[in-house]
């Protein structure tokens, strides 16, 4: 199971937080507001960030890192709470396994080392490493800072040895937790849109499990997990993937090395597009089926970062001719020679709730009732849990030792030379979401536009001013842009968002090197130069 | 330290067994104190505060500047309430109950208080869009114009500097929850506080700098918290100004926020199919009643025709 | 914290100044030169910066000093300094009214139209001062009581710039204001007799007054100074804390606590593992009221060595020493005092005890013990809500014992002649003597020394008796949150219990003198607009209630009520009440009380 695993009352109540790789005060608003009410309440507050950003400036103490350099830091931060005998020994014994490959990989990342390939002073390693590992309760939460990189399930584990290695996992206010980007991609994952699992985390290619869901739909089910989105691109590439069917993504946009994508997608057979707007993608289609807004034009669940499942309803109509989501899809199935019937969304609810033990104990009433239910719960009479892995910490140990995992530094894919001597970062900003689909239209007093945003350092550099208009060019393509001067950057690094691809397509620039575990790009780390740009 | 080394790594097309259920560490014991109010014999949490203890056998108290989610500031004072013994009265939102204590929430002094309070405000703001203040004004017989025509006031012209926010300080009772709000109890931003002193004081940037130049994130907490209409959406605010806004026509629905994956609480506000305001429940635990500008503003993307214009000629149905 | 700063810089000057109050900033996060080797890849914020925020007051002062006024620049980076969003600071620093949040020229002269003033004639230097050097808010200001009263009328002159300079002017006339307001030089002047009964054998609180030095840390100890310290030192904490309790010491600020009793709160919770902190409120604001400044000013080390012996009895290991901010000479001595003692060991480094000076910045409401601690924290000086009380939650949230000036010159005494001894000295249950402020149309305005039991008519005796027009029309006891006594009332005998039983308030020991020759309708005005003007606006019944009772009196005075005398004095009623039983604190508790009093004695508005 796949979850953050902790709640967000906990984060008012532990004792240390580290932000890695996540600049939840701009990202997740009212997540961060949990974090300053643990911040009031004593806790101390790191964030491990390339750039100094709002949420680095509430930190206790803010690392610096070199973009993709996480590993590093995370051995080192290892070592240092070995070597200075600080490793819960007791959770390490009773509850991990591999230590000791753990032990030995990590122990060649002294913390001079880890100056030298991430740029944080190993003081401010060491620090950190210890109130980490002495904090009575910790939590570690991280967003795509971590995750859009080649190494993105690396990254993970990296942080995931932390917590084993101190035991701040599976307790009451110490945790792990990926804060998700997007309303529902946890519940997405949880119902079964991940490559090789059916709803509830459930393993296509265990038989046993994979029967209990066809003798349910009546249908044989694959028994090989598929594709992840990078990988579609590829099997398109390949010429093993001719037809799409999009619901509500937009990979016209949002794709790494857009140039890549938009070929990809042009030279398909039959694209189908299902979506609130005629977007970038949908342009494409072949045939686009308009959908209501799943929040606020029909009903259903949505899943948060705290694995709560929460209820979205009706509050308006949608307009004439726009259709539900599960009505499209029932509709689909009937021209496939299928009747489901009409949607009613607590009947395909409680489909889940038959199939999905986790769910099982999640009625509408309940949901209602308690606010949402954090997952797992199984019964009508389980609360929900609060946080995950509890069985870690049970006497004796219940369910299999949780595995330490042997990760190296490796630097981002896109290196920095001559040619492409800045380091181009992504992200979004506080008042904009994504490619801007849904937040370019509503008129935000903090909205400017897209912008190479550059330390004032680099500026007098390269001999460029606030506004200038220049061209921004990576090994794949280039834009153009105006810079903007912004000092949470040190000079070397640079950063844009893609909120606004009809102004600046910044994927133009970003590479596509894929995470093989979980199909991410890495959005994060881009080499790129300036080049002085004649308007014609 | 065995090295468990070899041991295998959890099999992932093998389910893991479930642990024990988690459990919040136990809230400290609180013992139960015994009360009286207005005569009746209560026994009541150690913590609570008057004003809970008071709701707890269903005694009405006013309040202005109290809300749930935020912590008391006791300074608008209507909630007071006659403890036995105290020379003054006290505070019912923010003093806690103690053992033995007897109170009165309605005896004279109290109502002369709350009454004065009342007429204090009535007779210095605005309370045109404050429907919970007049009804207590009703409620205490307060009459404000007895302090005669000339009394000051703070009127002052509405402050509209943006697209999304409608300042009106000439309907600002300075209950602080605004300030509150958009600082440490929520959304620590501090893009606004209490400046000056006295009747002058007010709610202001640094300098009075317009809002758009300010630290303002537009979140749209301070709005959520304004008891006075003094803090207002511009959405409400053209419509209520077009004549168009009809509160009997709209309907509250709750649901989740379609941005990122923290889960918030909307509460959609629809006239005729239109959202024209969002708010979020106060108890609700993951936003304790707050969200960003995304959650308060960002649902315009549904919103495809224009806003709602004048009401309808024919008569809604249920406005009978 | 994120701060959003506008784009105003400081000028050189500013930062500067503000620099050498805060000392040069860590890192180019917090105002310093960016040095991007270790700027680009670490900053400390957080909680450490955020406990920096009591210096936000001393950081205004050092910018308004040096400038005039708090300028856009300045604010944002005393806000960077201090990691203190900038619309907060702008909230504290609008708060006080010794601040201008505009452009003002360097040389202002404060000109005192209070009360005690305004019988000796402030009404007429405002108007010359008016026609010579325009309407006040820029070159001259009109101030509140400067507690200057003996030397009344008085003024304060500031200068901002590099050598800033504050003093007080008084007696002043007209024509050397505008003198000095012009060409910025303060020609020489008398500081005039404050304590007449100086050098008499009796005085216990005043007997080194005109005789010790008050700079000279010898002199003090060659008059007895430290041996009291000496003393408890060998006694021990609890032994001190006995002789306190044993004097039946009552605090001076106005309450009239049992000292003892509180430093027996902390002395018991020593052992909690919180910090104690003793705060010596010297924030001496109320109307007609200057006998701290006196002792400060001339008698420093007395006051610092008293705090050192209460910090040791309740084991405080800071102690903040709160003084107004009109009071510059009374500053300086004290900062020099304990710099003296700091450098002869009897302080901070190798003690157990050290004391930081604050100065407060125009505003009466600080004198509120929990508006004081807001003050010294760094935020507006609003009052908290009682309970919980300092001695539980005070300063920073932990517990505090705050006592007056005067109640803390009364323990070096009860230590070395042990509490049975003090108390025998007074009454029963006002032990010990009392220091009393003179003013107004008395003959010798200044500091009396009296033991409790005196009555007011011996006070005023002590003090030469009625001047101006030889007939008295009423005195005024206890400070504008006091009460107006008549003629016929002068044998009250001036202790707590007998005060209250006549009606009346000791307060601050506040007793100024009206001669049949004063409007009491302009007095009672004033002290209407007092309240109105120190009001801080938290609370409804006092911010709102102030400036109704004000406009109340105006039509009053003006003889057009609504409705009817009789109407208006029912309304009054009711306005008095609200702000008595509702108002957070006692500035609106009593707000009411010298004008009620009054009231009740003559038919003023008839």
């Amino acid at each position: 199971m796949g979850g953050g695993t902790s709640s967000y009352r906990e984060i008012e109540e532990t004792d240390l937080i580290i932000l890695w790789g996540s600049n939840a005060r701009d990202t997740h608003p009212i997540f961060f507001h949990h974090v300053l009410k643990g911040v009031h309440n004593g806790a101390k507050l790191y964030v491990v960030d390339p750039r100094r950003t709002a949420s680095a400036q509430w930190a206790d103490t803010w690392l610096g890192l070199d973009v993709g350099s996480d590993i590093s830091l995370a051995n080192a931060m290892a070592r240092e709470i070995i070597v200075s005998g600080l490793a819960n020994r007791q959770f390490i014994e009773h509850s991990t396994s591999g230590f000791g490959g753990y032990r030995a990989c990590v122990e060649a990342y002294t913390l001079e080392r880890a100056e030298r390939e991430t740029g944080v002073p190993a003081a401010v390693i060491r620090e950190t490493a210890h109130s980490y590992a002495t904090a009575k309760h910790a939590q570690i939460c991280w967003t795509l800072g971590i995750t859009e990189h080649h190494n993105a399930v690396d990254n993970v584990l990296a942080l995931l040895n932390l917590a084993l290695l101190t035991g701040h996992v599976g307790r009451y206010a110490s945790g792990l937790n990926p804060l998700r980007g997007q309303n529902n991609v946890q519940g997405g994952g949880d119902m079964g849109a991940i490559p090789d699992r059916l709803p509830g985390f459930q393993h296509v290619e265990n038989d046993e499990l994979r029967a209990k869901f066809e003798k349910a739909w009546g249908v044989k089910i694959p028994p090989k997990r598929g594709m992840n989105l990078s990988a579609m691109f590829d099997a398109m590439e390949r010429g093993d993937l001719t037809a799409l069917y999009v619901l509500g993504e937009n990979p016209a946009d949002s794709e790494a090395d857009r140039h890549r994508a938009l070929k990809l997608l042009n030279g398909l057979d039959f694209l189908l597009v299902q979506d609130l707007f005629l977007t970038k993608t949908a342009e494409l289609a072949d045939v686009v089926l308009p959908a209501a807004a799943g929040w606020c034009e029909s009903e259903g669940t949505v899943t948060n970062s705290e694995r709560r499942v929460q209820r979205v309803r009706r509050a308006i109509d949608p307009p004439p001719g726009v259709r539900d989501d599960t009505e499209i899809l029932y509709d689909l199935a009937r021209r496939l020679g299928s009747d489901w019937g009409t949607p009613v969304s607590e009947n395909i609810w409680n489909e889940v709730r038959s199939l999905s033990p986790m769910h099982g104990g999640m009625s509408y009433q309940r949901l209602e009732e308690l606010d949402g239910i954090q997952w797992p719960c199984y019964d009508e009479s389980h609360p929900g849990e609060m946080y995950l892995h509890s069985r870690l910490w049970a006497e004796p140990l219940v369910g299999p030792r949780a595995p330490f995992s042997v990760v190296e530094f490796e630097p981002p894919v896109d290196s920095l030379d001559e040619q492409f001597p800045l380091r181009l970062t992504t992200g979004r900003r506080l008042d904009s979401y994504n490619t801007g689909v849904q937040t370019g239209r509503y008129s935000s007093p903090l909205r400017r536009s897209e912008s190479l945003d550059l330390s004032p350092e680099d500026g007098a550099r390269y001999g460029v001013v606030e506004g200038e208009r220049v061209r921004i060019r990576s090994r794949r393509g280039s834009v153009v842009a105006p810079v903007h001067y912004d000092t949470s950057l040190r000079p070397g690094l640079a950063f844009m968002t893609m909120h606004f691809p009809d102004e600046v397509a910044t994927n133009d620039l970003t590479i596509d090197a894929v995470d093989p575990k979980s199909g991410t790009s890495e959005f994060k780390a881009t080499a790129i130069r300036i080049e002085k740009h004649q308007e014609n | 330290m065995s090295d468990p080394t070899n041991a295998a790594a959890p099999n992932p097309l093998i389910p893991i067994p479930r642990g024990p259920v988690p459990l919040a560490p136990p809230a400290a014991a609180r013992c139960q104190i015994e009360i009286t109010i207005d005569g009746r014999k209560l026994s009541v949490p150690e913590g609570t505060t008057l004003l809970e203890a008071a709701r707890s056998i269903a005694i009405d108290t006013p309040t202005l500047c109290y809300l749930e989610n935020l912590t008391p500031v006791n300074v608008c004072r209507v909630c007071v309430v006659e403890l036995e013994g105290s020379r003054t009265l006290v505070p019912a939102c923010s003093r806690k109950a103690e053992p033995g204590m007897s109170i009165q929430t309605d005896s004279e002094r109290v109502r002369l208080s709350r009454k004065l309070v009342l007429e204090f405000l009535a007779s210095s703001v605005d309370t045109s869009t404050a429907p919970a203040l007049r009804s207590y004004m009703e409620r205490y017989d307060a009459h404000p114009e007895r302090f005669g025509a000339s009394a000051a006031t703070v009127a002052q012209p509405v402050k509209i500097d943006n697209e999304l926010y409608v300042r009106d300080y000439g309907k600002c009772i300075l209950c602080y929850k605004c300030v509150e709000a958009c600082g440490e109890d929520a959304q620590n931003t501090f893009a606004i506080a209490v400046a000056g002193r006295g009747f002058a004081a007010g709610i202001s940037t640094e300098f009075e700098i317009p809002l758009p130049e300010s630290a303002c994130v537009y979140c749209g907490n301070c709005i959520g918290v304004c008891p006075t209409g003094a803090l207002m959406f511009k959405s409400e605010f053209d419509m209520r100004q077009a004549g168009s806004w009809d509160e009997s026509r709209q309907t509250q629905t709750d649901t989740i926020c379609p941005y990122c994956g923290v889960g918030c609480t909307l509460t959609v506000h629809q006239q005729d199919n239109q959202i024209v305001r969002v708010t979020s429940p106060l108890d609700q635990q993951v936003t304790d009643g707050h969200l960003c500008i995304k959650g308060r503003f960002g649902w315009q993307f549904v919103q495809i025709t224009a806003p709602a214009g004048p009401p309808p000629a024919s008569t809604p149905k249920d406005a009978a | 914290m994120d701060l959003h700063l506008s784009a105003a810089l400081p000028t050189e000057q500013e930062r500067l100044a503000v620099d050498a109050a805060l000392g040069i900033p860590s890192s180019g996060w917090t105002g310093g030169v960016r040095d991007i080797a270790v700027d680009g890849r670490t900053a400390a914020s957080g909680h450490a910066a955020r406990a920096e925020r009591h210096l936000l007051l001393p950081a205004l002062h050092a910018a308004h000093a040096r400038a005039g006024w708090i300028s856009p620049g300045a604010l944002n980076y005393v806000s960077q300094r201090l990691d203190v969003p900038p619309a907060e600071t702008y909230s504290v620093a609008s708060f006080y009214g010794m601040f201008s949040m505009e452009p003002r020229p360097a040389r202002v002269i404060h000109v005192c139209d209070d009360i005690a003033c305004l019988t000796r004639g402030a009404g007429a230097i405002c108007e010359q001062l008016e026609n010579k050097l325009g309407p006040p808010g820029s070159a001259w200001l009109r101030s509140p009581c400067l507690g200057l009263c003996e030397r009344a009328p008085a003024a304060l002159f500031t200068e901002a710039g590099e050598h800033p300079r504050e003093e007080a002017l008084a007696p002043a006339t007209a024509d050397a204001l505008c003198q000095i307001a012009n060409s910025g030089v303060i020609p020489p002047g008398s500081p005039g007799n404050s304590v007449p009964q100086a050098g008499q054998p009796q005085l216990r609180l005043l007997q080194r007054i005109g005789k010790v030095n008050p700079q000279s840390l010898a002199d003090y100890r060659a008059h007895g100074g430290y041996e009291a310290l000496r003393k408890a030192v060998d006694m021990g904490p609890a032994a001190v804390i006995r002789e306190v309790i044993a004097s039946k010491l009552v605090g001076r600020g106005g309450a009239a606590f049992p000292a003892g009793k509180k430093w027996e709160t902390l002395h018991n919770s020593r052992s909690n593992g919180r910090p104690h902190y003793l705060v010596c409120n010297a924030d001496e604001s109320e109307p007609g009221t200057f006998k701290d400044r006196v002792v400060m000013e001339n008698d420093p080390f007395a006051l610092i060595e008293a705090m050192t012996i209460a910090g040791f009895a309740i084991g405080a290991q800071r102690g903040f020493l709160y003084i107004r901010g009109e009071y510059p000479l009374a500053t300086e001595r004290l900062l020099h005092a304990i710099g003296e003692a700091r450098a002869h060991g009897l302080l901070g480094a190798g003690t157990h005890f050290d004391i930081e000076l604050r100065r407060g910045a125009g505003a009466y409401i600080c004198g509120e013990e929990t508006a004081l601690f807001n003050s010294i924290e760094g935020y507006r000086g609003e009052p908290r809500n009682k309970p919980p009380y300092p001695t539980e939650a005070g300063l920073f949230g932990e517990p505090t014992v705050v006592n007056n000036v005067e109640t803390l010159i009364n323990v070096p005494g009860i230590v070395l002649e042990g509490g049975a001894a003090y108390a025998a000295i007074g009454t029963e249950r006002s032990t010990g003597t009392k220091l009393f402020c003179l003013s107004g149309h008395i003959a010798r305005p200044g500091v009396y020394e009296a033991a409790f039991g005196a009555t007011l008519r011996e006070v005023i005796d002590l003090a030469g008796g009625v001047s101006g027009s030889g007939r008295l029309q009423a005195v005024l006891l206890g400070g504008a949150a006091g009460g107006f006594v008549t003629p016929a009332e002068l044998d009250i005998p001036l202790t707590f219990e007998g005060t209250r039983a006549a009606g009346a308030s000791l307060g601050s020991a506040v007793v100024m003198l009206f001669d049949d020759t004063i409007d009491l309708r302009k007095i009672l005005l004033r002290i209407a607009a007092f309240f109105r003007d120190e009001s801080c606006g938290q609370c409804v019944p006092c911010r709102v209630g102030t400036v109704r009772q004000e406009e109340l009196m105006h039509r009053l005075a003006g003889n057009h009520p609504l409705v009817s005398v009789t109407q208006e004095a029912a309304v009054l009623r009711d306005i008095s009440q609200v702000m008595r039983d509702a108002s957070i604190c006692g500035l609106g508790h009593t707000a009411s009380s010298a004008i009620e009093s009054a009231l009740k004695r003559w038919s003023i508005f008839q």
